[in-house]
């Protein structure tokens, strides 16, 4: 049954994005080049693994626009896949969808999760004036197969993270290029951001987790930077590490942008050292 | 490890750019930088014809005088870039008071700068270098800003 409803979910907001796009309301697309970001693998505007406080597209105030970004990681012993689409108001307001597949290539199996998630920018801005881009967020996590969670002492198939971020991009900041940073933090219960399950049945969680991403734009439409994202490490049964990448992204123009990276993922479900390329593809109004 | 390789050759390769693209002129002014009186009245023809096709902001200047405008902006620009010239204008929030323009209009106004300094062959350290400066007018001259 849940497949059906996220099939139909899924399909649904991708309809409306697409009528979105092709009807012939005034430009939705002021921002500035490259200010949308990327969509990373929970559904939100940010970078490969990090949620920035930058929202999807290239809607500004009085506007709407959004994303649709399938993603691709392949790693050692794993492949995940995401299909996501969000949804800007304003400038103000993201809402997304996003759906992850985990196969797992020892096992022959693959582990589903659904995530719901919006983020509300509280003030700042990106580019101009002092203060940087602040949003705060929520993911909303349902893991559709259980077992193999369950199995390594996960306590729920569901769970809330909720984050915190601050974006900023500095003009003429080194060399004469344009540098970006951000810093998000987020609370959760989540083991593997939700693929293993949430919490643990020995009680131990949430826990609050920092990330951060920099950036340095070597022009408009090319950047170049890494990432870190904490992870907890809730199951007492397997480890798990924090992650990080070095990525390079695309934008060639406010239709279409590319994100590439090269991830290192640690210890996965028992599996040490998984580490691999990410690729993420995205179309933005 | 592999990150780590990752992480070194992502430095190696930022320090590298940084330093081949910026150590090979010598060290010039911005005015300089931008080709100096004749560049920046060919920076803001480029600019004014970008702008012609904007239109979300063409609205704004439906009561100018262009040339009055184009004289200002040159002014402006070379004054931004510490040129020789002496600022004419009123201050930039009196100039845009009333005016209502959004952060839209501000940055598709933007962009047509870009578009002119791209168009005119301006380095993009130099771009960003005028665009530092010109960015921090943004809240004189936005309504609301964000």
């Amino acid at each position: 049954m849940s497949i059906f409803i996220r099939t139909f979910v899924l399909r649904y907001v991708t309809l409306l994005l697409t009528l979105g796009l092709a009807a012939p309301t005034v430009s939705a697309d002021s921002k500035i080049l490259a200010t949308a970001g990327g969509q990373q693998i929970e559904g939100q505007a940010g970078g490969g693994l990090v949620p920035w406080a930058l929202l999807a597209g290239y809607a500004e105030a009085g506007e709407w626009g959004g994303s649709v970004a399938v993603t691709g990681v392949r790693v050692d012993d794993f492949d995940l896949r995401v299909t996501g689409a969000a949804v800007n108001f304003g400038n103000r307001f993201e809402a997304s969808i996003a759906s992850q597949q985990l196969k797992v290539q020892p096992l022959n199996l693959s582990i589903d999760q659904d995530i719901l998630a919006m983020k509300w920018r509280v003030g700042g801005h990106v580019l101009y004036g002092n203060l940087p881009a602040v949003t705060v967020g929520a993911q909303a996590k349902w893991v559709r197969d259980f077992a193999i969670p369950e199995l390594l002492g996960a306590a729920d198939d569901h769970g809330i993270d909720f984050t915190a971020s601050a974006s900023k991009l500095w003009l003429n900041a080194l060399f004469g290029r344009n540098v970006f940073a951000n810093v998000t933090l987020r609370h959760t219960e989540a083991n593997q951001t939700g693929l293993l399950g949430f919490g643990a049945t020995d009680g131990s969680g949430p826990s609050w987790v920092a990330e951060g991403s920099v950036a340095l734009f070597l022009n408009h439409h090319w950047a170049l930077g890494a990432e870190y994202r904490q992870k907890p490490d809730h199951l007492a049964a397997v480890k798990e590490d924090d992650w990080r990448d070095v990525f390079l992204g695309w934008f060639p123009n406010k239709r279409f942008s590319v994100i590439a990276a090269y991830a290192d993922l640690g210890s996965i479900a028992g599996l040490t050292d998984q580490s691999g390329f990410y690729l993420s593809l995205q179309v933005t109004q | 490890m592999n990150t780590a390789r990752a992480f070194l050759i992502t430095v190696a390769a930022v320090a590298c750019l940084a330093s081949c693209t910026t150590t090979s002129p010598p060290q010039r002014t911005l005015y300089q930088a931008l080709g100096e009186y004749e560049g920046i009245e060919a920076i803001t023809d480029s600019f004014l014809g970008e702008l012609a096709g904007n239109q979300q902001a063409l609205p704004l200047f439906l009561n100018s005088d262009i040339s009055r405008f184009r004289a200002q902006f040159i002014n402006h620009l070379c004054v931004t870039a510490n040129g020789p010239c002496t600022y004419e204008g009123d201050a930039m929030r009196e100039t845009h008071r009333g005016m209502g323009i959004s952060t839209a209009q501000f940055n598709s106004i933007v962009e047509n700068l870009i578009a002119a300094l791209e168009a005119n062959g301006v380095p993009t350290s130099t771009q960003n270098a005028l665009l530092q400066r010109l960015a921090r007018h943004y809240d004189e001259i936005v309504e609301e800003p964000f």
